[in-house]
């Protein structure tokens, strides 16, 4: 079934983080206002990017990183045109020209730059092509989205959408089961991190860090967005129980009252 | 008389009315006006502006009501009027309109914040050829495993039921655990 809409009502953001969670291997095909990117994944890792007329090639990428020059771009270009792009990094790291860390690190700084770059678009179709995976002659990358999915969601301005995602600050943030490894955090960002836990709500968390509803909104916001915490009542809340749930107070009464709808739902 | 009450919320049409229409053993007392917005009478004709009331009688003593909520975010005083007093909660959401998926989000967090009532979310829609996959809207709706998310279609009694049942099935769990 289809993975498809508009970047209007579901954010690259939000694309990021579904895809992370669900650890998807397959493309993501935006077709913006002028031009259309392609960024696959394998298993929730960012394993390659394109945009537009770019083609994304090892050669000109590294050009533009400017780890080879112009005259060893055309002359790769002229000569190595029916090599692939794994056949051309071995190439220049036998020749001592990159190293095989250079390669993947200048991979995966453009392929989070055209990330970023969509990040500016606000309107355009998007669909997942599940399985979908880049030419097998490009060299992937596996880069972990988090930070991606952080440095996105701190570019949400918009008061209402913040207050959309989390309408309550007295509920408390737990962390999920995802490690807090490697996550490029702010020092605000620490420093609500310091106080995650069931028994704090966010509204104590900006009182003790002095934040105001908006920043504890947003940093809350790009912690949700990373799958990195998630929502919980306080534990300790006190729970207003309410009567009138039931009929009766007794809980063997209330339980068989509860069976009854069971079976008669059943029945029907 | 003994009578109890669960509630269906979610997003503008995103199936609510229908859902109760198909279990309520009563015509569904729909408090339906014209939509005066453009963009919303673009999606559908009438909407809930008070409140759904369907009913299922379980025996001469038990009665079951089902309330359905209003889908825009300017009704929503009467979401916490409406969840007093509530066994538990569906949540409904249109698995063929993601732009919808955030304010399901709010919808959903709002609920929890009242009360720690049972709940479970009701993916409807998931017939049509553009649905999202449920695991798709799992991970849109920001749910974490535990939470049950069922496939629903709305017009299919059956699957309304399923939704329901999971949600007395969550209610007796949390009796059973003491909460």
């Amino acid at each position: 079934m289809a993975l498809r809409g508009n970047l209007r009502d579901f954010t690259i953001t939000q694309l990021l983080n579904l895809i992370n969670l669900a650890s998807k291997t397959g493309t993501l095909v935006v077709d913006g206002a002028s031009e259309q990117a392609s960024i696959s994944f394998r298993e929730g890792k960012l394993a390659y990017a394109r945009i537009g007329k770019e083609d994304g090639s090892l050669a000109s990428v590294l050009h533009k990183a400017n780890k080879i020059n112009v005259n060893q771009y055309r002359a790769i270009a002229d000569r190595a045109g029916q090599m692939t792009d794994k056949e051309l990094g071995l190439l220049l790291i036998n020749a001592g020209y990159v190293t095989r860390e250079d390669i993947l690190l200048i991979l995966q700084g453009y392929f989070t730059e055209v990330v970023r770059r969509l990040f500016t678009w606000v309107e355009g179709i998007f669909r997942f092509e599940n399985g979908m995976l880049p030419p097998g002659d490009r060299i992937n990358t596996r880069l972990d989205l988090e930070n991606i999915i952080i440095e996105g969601s701190r570019q949400l301005r918009e008061l209402d959408q913040l207050q959309d995602e989390i309408p309550s600050l007295d509920m408390a943030l737990k962390f999920t089961e995802r490690p807090l490894t490697n996550v490029n955090l702010s020092v605000d960002e620490w420093k609500v991190v310091k106080f995650v836990g069931p028994k704090n709500t966010m509204r104590q968390i900006a009182g003790t860090n002095k934040l105001t509803e908006i920043e504890i909104r947003r940093i809350v916001y790009s912690l949700l967005q990373a799958g990195l915490v998630k929502l919980v009542r306080p534990v300790g809340a006190p729970v207003q129980q309410n009567p009138k749930m039931f009929p009766t107070q007794d809980k063997e009464k209330q339980k068989s009252l509860i069976n009854k709808l069971i079976a008669r739902i059943r029945t029907m | 008389m003994q009578t109890v009450k669960m509630v269906v919320t979610g997003p503008f049409n995103a199936g609510k009315t229908q859902f109760i229409q198909s279990v309520s053993e009563i015509d569904v007392v729909a408090t339906e006006r014209k939509i005066s917005s453009d963009e919303e009478r673009s999606v559908k004709y009438a909407t809930t502006v008070a409140m759904d009331f369907g009913r299922i009688t379980v025996d001469q003593d038990l009665v079951l009501y089902l309330f359905g909520t209003p889908g825009q975010k300017r009704f929503d005083f009467m979401w916490e009027i409406l969840s007093e007093g509530m066994l538990g909660f569906v949540v409904m959401v249109d698995s063929t309109r993601p732009e919808t998926f955030r304010e399901a989000r709010s919808i959903l967090e709002t609920f929890r914040a009242y009360a720690p009532t049972p709940f479970v979310v009701a993916a409807n829609k998931q017939d049509m050829e553009d649905a999202w996959e449920l695991e798709d809207v799992r991970h849109a709706l920001r749910l974490d495993k535990e939470t049950k998310l069922l496939s629903c279609i709305a017009t299919n009694r059956d699957t309304v039921k399923t939704v329901l049942l999971g949600l007395l099935d969550n209610i007796l769990k949390e009796m059973e655990s003491g909460k």
